[in-house]
């Protein structure tokens, strides 16, 4: 039976690694605007000569 | 431009559609690459993005552009050179890297996001920018030595978007973190509600088999694990609310709340220590998500509403001070006394000064309501707030910003007051006997119980304590006032907390102000008809009626736009009939301006007959004798409003406060019921003590106003809503805002107010009836884990989603969806 105990710490430190990704991805401010990134990605750049620069990822506040 | 046709086609009546801002081109008509444009400025906009190949920003939205307002960026921005503002206004600066954000009211529509995300594509040095939607921001990054704070903002404002600037950026930063926190905290809960269900899940079915003590022992250890994060973080905030609630002697909701966590986590700890039972801390963790969820749902709603402005975001930061014979930028906050500062065409004037040099037109209609330009002398006091109209001025400041009138008005107590709203909301009456009934039931069941049963009696005390919880009972109003305000919202208008909600269903009074509220403040579309107008007769027009109060002549020499002063030029024989007209003699030129019947008797060759409609009001003009048309103004009262007022006069007390003159009482008067309290030439003071007034007299009243001369008044009364032709501009510090277009819902509003509170009643009923289902199951001491972990959770669901539907269900019904 101590095999369950196991289990139910394994299944918890999956649950805290989902737990702390989402207090990651709230900190970061992923959640700061939820409009805007559902607009952006059905942009399309049409003849993009230019270089778009590396920034995507990077957060705006920083 | 090759091959571009371009020509101006003026008073043309069919009605065409701005290319660029989906206005109807009423004025003038600029037809420019086979595109229509209702202005000039329009114009530029789309040629600016025509060059740089920006043209999606059309394909993506139709007519998406913003007018320009202004067009004269001219020196408007220079204060922006200053290194001192630079450092309060860049988020980050380096040798070729600054990063800055803004936040600009004009975005509104994918299109914008694109444009404005493609900024690096117009002009070079801008290295990268992003928009935040909701909170309608602009973070840009860009290198300052290739283009500077200023030429940036200036290039922003030339395409539309101007960045509204102002040197307290950080009271928007701490708003954002506290919504980060409670995502993080609603994150925990919520984690640690859904794996403490699933270690008890064994335990709701009774399940036997896991007769192994230590993994019992095990997994009841590991859920007081779990909600330990849940009570001494995410309930913090409820802890103290209730804190301070009880320090000033109160009981408000937040009190029976943070009284059921604590007996919830208590006791569960309590029965795993001595291996009574499982406890209830599933139903904790549940209760703390649940209700973090509900506030979270309510603060999404309000994201990039400000409701707390002052006199400061009127003002602007930066003005021109005269120094050793040359005039430079500073920051308003620096000038002194004997300053002499220099105030161009349309800048507002920062501090009380005297007018140094020239003739000043000032507009006070954004303080004083008054809506005429006032003249001004040499030596002539002007007040802090007033706008330039005309040429430049120079000006000697006699009081610093702060101390200058307007300021001083902001000092006024009513603008201290404090937020009452937890005095006096209906839940937290409730609450205080709510919490008393419960100690009361709990205590005679414990007495009861003790003298039959010792151990059971404990266990009913806390039984009763835990399912009592009024978690039920706190979402019902959150629930019901949040989605009401979002039907509002639909409806553009936008209330500042779910209590003003509340306080809208007791108002008895109405009080309206007059210009900018009931009257645009833009004006009505004015279009001439008749004989088009030279240059030179409208030069002469626009001197003869500048001697006119009447706020139609104001209304026409408006739409003229900018004309050269002439000041200089006299008018002759200068005569006024009241209700008809006035005449005069300007170089040598007779000019007639007025009604039909005024005109007619000198007219040589007959008026051009009026229309009847009485949305119209009609000007006619007459040159040397000749008439030349008339001016159809449409009616400047607000859509709808005849009818709003008949339907309001039933029910609550009407009286309106302006600060314009009397010429509109007749209008007024014709819409209003007889005994509406009229007030005409109102100062700022005097419109708060009116209200004040009222509220002694036992009123509740609902203040509407636009100008900052309501500023007091909104703060005063009981619900002030500022009302604004564009929800995203400024507006005073207030209770609500309303889009001016939504005006005449207003009885509508007010009517809803009261059926939201009669879905709050009826889900009061449905977790009482809960709670006596629960009391019933704890008092005859049957309250097992498995009863509150099943009842908790149904009553709070069930209850937000009767509250959801009852109200999106009454809105239908009532036309408001």
């Amino acid at each position: 039976m101590s095999v369950i105990v196991l289990l139910i710490i394994f299944s918890i430190v999956v649950a805290l690694i989902f737990l702390i990704a989402f207090i990651w991805a709230v900190r970061s401010g992923q959640y700061d605007d939820m409009e805007s990134p559902s607009v952006r990605i059905l942009f399309e750049d049409k003849k993009n000569k230019d270089k778009q620069p590396d920034h995507d990822q990077e957060n705006p506040e920083k | 431009m090759e091959g571009l046709q371009e020509n101006t086609v003026r008073g043309k009546d069919k009605k065409v559609i701005c290319y660029h801002c989906g206005d109807i081109c009423q004025n003038e008509l600029i037809v420019f690459d086979e595109k229509n444009f209702c202005c000039n400025g329009c114009r530029t906009v789309y040629e600016i993005l025509k060059d740089n190949d920006l043209c999606t920003y059309y394909d993506l939205e139709k007519n998406p552009g913003i007018t320009l307002k202004s067009r004269d960026y001219g020196e408007k921005y220079n204060f922006l050179d200053q290194a001192e503002i630079q450092h309060k206004i860049l988020d980050f600066r380096e040798e070729n890297t600054a990063k800055v954000h803004f936040y600009i009211p004009g975005i509104h529509c994918s299109s914008c996001i694109w444009l404005l995300e493609n900024l690096y594509r117009l002009r070079e040095g801008i290295r990268y920018s992003r928009v935040q939607f909701t909170k309608k921001e602009l973070f840009i990054d860009f290198d300052p030595q290739k283009i500077s704070l200023r030429q940036l903002v200036s290039q922003l404002a030339t395409i539309g978007y101007e960045p509204f600037i102002s040197l307290e950026q950080e009271t928007r930063k701490k708003q954002k973190t506290v919504n980060r926190t409670l995502l993080i905290k609603i994150g925990i809960a919520g984690f640690s509600f859904g794996n403490i269900m699933l270690l008890s899940f064994p335990e709701y079915f009774g399940f036997e088999g896991i007769d192994d003590l230590v993994i019992q022992r095990f997994i009841s250890w590991l859920n007081v694990l779990l909600a330990l994060p849940v009570v001494f973080y995410c309930s913090t905030d409820y802890f103290r609310s209730a804190y301070t609630g009880l320090k000033q002697h109160y009981i408000n909701i937040d009190v029976p709340i943070s009284l059921g966590i604590i007996t919830l986590f208590m006791v569960s700890v309590t029965y795993i220590a001595f291996g009574i039972g499982p406890g209830y801390l599933d139903s904790l963790a549940g209760l703390l998500f649940f209700l973090l969820t509900g506030r979270w749902i309510q603060n999404k709603t309000y994201e990039g509403l400000s409701f707390e402005r002052d006199y400061r975001s009127y003002f602007p930061l930066a003005v021109n001070r005269m120094e050793n014979g040359f005039f430079r930028t500073v920051a308003v906050k620096d000038l002194r006394e004997n300053d002499v500062i220099h105030i161009r065409n349309q800048e507002i004037i920062p501090a009380d000064s005297l007018l140094a040099s020239g003739e000043a037109y000032i507009d006070y209609s954004f303080v004083t309501g008054e809506s005429r330009p006032v003249l001004k002398k040499r030596y002539d006091l002007i007040y802090a707030g007033g706008r330039q109209m005309g040429q430049s001025i120079q000006l000697t400041v006699r009081k610093p910003v702060s101390q200058s009138y307007l300021t001083q008005l902001w000092n006024n107590e009513a603008f201290g007051k404090k937020d009452d709203s937890q005095l006096d909301s209906m839940i937290n009456r409730i609450s205080k006997y709510f919490t008393a009934a419960v100690l009361f039931i709990a205590f005679t069941g414990l007495i009861f119980w003790l003298g039959i049963n010792m151990e059971k009696a404990w266990f009913v005390f806390t039984a009763v304590l835990i399912v009592a919880c009024p978690c039920a009972l706190s979402m019902s109003t959150p629930f019901t006032l949040g989605n009401s305000m979002n039907i509002f919202g639909r409806n553009h208008f936008y209330l500042k907390n779910a209590h003003v909600l509340e306080k809208m269903m007791k108002i008895t009074h109405i009080v309206f102000d007059k210009t900018g509220t009931l009257t645009p403040i833009g004006d009505g579309k004015i279009n001439f008809k008749g004989i088009p107008l030279e240059k030179d007769e409208k030069l002469w027009i626009s001197r003869l009626i500048s001697n006119s109060t009447h706020p139609l002549s104001r209304q026409i020499l408006n739409s003229f736009g900018q004309l050269p002063s002439l000041v200089d030029v006299p008018v002759q024989a200068y005569t006024e009939v009241k209700g008809k007209g006035i005449s005069g003699n300007v170089e040598g030129h007779k000019i007639m301006i007025g009604s039909s019947e005024y005109l007619m008797p000198e007219a040589t060759n007959g008026v051009i007959p009026p229309e009847n409609d009485f949305n119209h009001s009609q000007v006619h003009i007459s040159i040397n004798g000749r008439s030349r048309g008339y001016f159809s103004i449409v009616n400047h009262y607000r859509d709808g409003l005849g009818e709003l007022i008949r339907k309001l006069g039933k029910r609550y007390k009407l009286s309106i406060l302006s600060g314009d003159n009397e010429t509109e009482r007749k209008n007024l008067q014709s819409i209003f019921p007889a005994g509406t309290v009229m007030m005409f030439d109102q100062q700022p003071d005097q419109k708060l003590e009116f209200i004040e007034s009222l509220q002694s007299g036992g009123d509740r009243v609902l203040m509407l106003g636009d100008g900052l001369n309501d500023a007091g008044a909104l703060v005063k009364s009981d619900l002030g809503i500022a009302v604004t032709e564009d929800i995203t501009s400024f507006t005073p510090a207030s209770d609500g805002i309303m889009d001016a277009s939504g005006i005449h819902q207003l009885d509508k509003f007010l009517e809803f107010s009261l059926t939201s509170r009669r879905i709050i009643i009826a889900s009061f009923i449905i977790s009482f009836l809960y709670n006596i289902l629960g009391m019933g199951f704890a008092v005859l001491g049957k309250l097992t884990p498995i009863v509150a972990a099943i009842l908790m959770p149904a009553s709070s669901i069930s209850v937000v989603i009767f509250a959801t539907f009852a109200v999106n269900g009454m809105a239908k019904i009532k036309k408001l969806i």
